[in-house]
Formats: C-alpha cells, sequence, structure tokens
C-alpha cells in the first residue's frame, strides 16, 4: 500500500519535485545521442581535420548543420541531466548543492548558446 | 537538515565488477562533458575563419591535447554501450546475476574494439584520410 496521495501521484511529486521527468528524458536523449553520436564519430573519421576549406564545405552541405546542431545541442542536454545527477547524489550541503546544480544549468545553456551561434554562422 | 546517512553508500559494498561498470559510465559521462567543451572549442574555432582554426588546430594538436583526445575516445565507447546496457535493463531484461557479468564482460570487450578501431582511423595518419 502507498501512503501517497493520489494527487501527489498524478503531479509525480517525490522527493524531486518533478517526478519521472529527468529519468525520462535522459533515456529519451540518450536514446537519440546513438545514432547522432555515431553519425559524428563517423564525419570525424572521414574528415581530414586539418583542412580547413574541406571541413567548412562539410559543415555547410545538406544536412550537416540539421545534424551538427542536433549532436551538439542534445548531447549538452543530456550531459545537463547527468552532471545534475552527480552533484545530487555526492554533494550533501544543502547550500552548495543548489548552487552548484544552478552553475550546472548556466555553464549547460552556455555551451547550448555557443554551439548555435557557431554552427549558425558557417552554415548562413 | 540532520545529519543522516545520504545515498549512494559507496564505501559500504562488498567490490565487484559489476559496481565497477556502474561507477565506470558516470566518469566516463562526466569526461564526455569535458569532450563537449573541447566540440564548443573546435565548432568555435571552425566558425572564426581559417586563422583562428590554424590557432585552435595548433592547441589541440599538443602532446596534453592527445592524452585527452585518448579518453574521450575511450569515454565515448564504453559510455555508448554501457548506455546501451542501461537501456536494455529499463525494458526489465538481464537484471539476472549471471546476464549482468556476462554483458559486463561483453561491454567491456566491445569498448576495447571499438576504441581501437576508431583510435586506429583518428591517429593513424596513413588511415582513411
Amino acid at each position: 500500500m502507498s501512503l501517497r496521495t493520489p494527487l501527489g501521484r498524478v503531479l509525480g511529486a517525490g522527493p524531486a519535485r518533478e517526478g519521472v521527468k529527468h529519468w525520462w528524458v535522459q533515456r529519451l536523449t540518450s536514446i537519440a545521442l546513438l545514432p547522432l553520436g555515431i553519425w559524428f564519430a563517423v564525419s570525424l573519421i572521414a574528415l581530414p581535420l586539418g583542412d580547413y576549406a574541406v571541413l567548412i564545405e562539410w559543415a555547410k552541405q545538406s544536412f550537416n548543420p540539421l545534424l551538427l546542431l542536433a549532436f551538439a545541442l542534445v548531447a549538452t542536454w543530456h550531459s545537463k541531466l547527468g552532471v545534475q545527477v552527480i552533484i545530487e547524489d555526492y554533494v550533501h550541503t544543502d547550500g552548495v548543492k543548489t548552487l552548484a546544480v544552478i552553475l550546472n544549468l548556466f555553464i549547460h545553456i552556455a555551451i547550448a548558446a555557443a554551439v548555435l551561434h557557431a554552427v549558425l554562422k558557417i552554415a548562413l | 537538515m540532520a545529519a543522516r546517512p545520504l545515498s549512494p553508500h559507496l564505501s559500504v559494498y562488498k567490490f565487484k565488477y559489476t559496481l565497477l561498470t556502474s561507477i565506470l559510465n558516470r566518469l566516463t559521462g562526466l569526461v564526455l562533458s569535458v569532450g563537449l567543451l573541447l566540440l564548443v572549442y573546435w565548432l568555435t574555432a571552425l566558425s572564426r575563419g581559417m586563422k583562428a582554426y590554424q590557432d585552435a588546430l595548433a592547441v589541440l594538436s599538443g602532446g596534453v591535447a592527445k592524452v585527452v583526445f585518448v579518453g574521450v575516445l575511450v569515454a565515448f565507447c564504453y559510455h555508448l554501450f554501457a548506455g546501451v546496457r542501461h537501456l536494455v535493463w529499463d525494458t526489465g531484461h538481464g537484471m539476472e546475476r549471471a546476464q549482468a557479468y556476462r554483458s559486463s564482460w561483453a561491454l567491456a570487450g566491445a569498448t576495447a574494439i571499438l576504441a581501437l578501431v576508431l583510435g586506429y582511423f583518428l591517429f593513424c595518419p596513413q588511415g582513411a584520410r
């Protein structure tokens, strides 16, 4: 028998206050990263990384900017969730924990902004 | 807040190989988060023109960077397979002790093979370039 109220269960209000959303998004991003990560790894292998002109041409070509954005942004999202769990698990001081979680969020937003800026600048 | 024991209690478990695979999944995830910074550095340099890219390339081809690349490469391979293993577990399959042991060794083998293959193509000068 559960001691949780039906309303609390519907709202997903466990100790984390956000239910299973974090867990679920972590899984979804990991599934998306399987093909995207393999695509990126294969691309890196196939590309002459020292040749600026060829790289730029590749990054502008057909679906490549979209795939680059998808890979980098989903990876950033997945990373934000993962690092947050590590902080929540191993940082036990309340104030420090909150601060670290916020800092983690800000850093990952900065990473996403930099990725967007760079890829758009190359592709457009 | 009251001083009470908080999970995860890493130090109270008897060490098992399968325990190591779980911790390594977190560790490699953390390494890949650092790798994400490298990706941003590389993309930003690429977006800022030929000169900026050459400068970044000089930094990225240094000895320290090479060590970091190897770390990120191995972490990528491990986290990929360990992630798939977790996704399978999420469906409720493969959680028996014998199965978990078998998949943990498969994980080590698959990681080694993929890391060697990717590493060969990435670092071998006459590879697929």
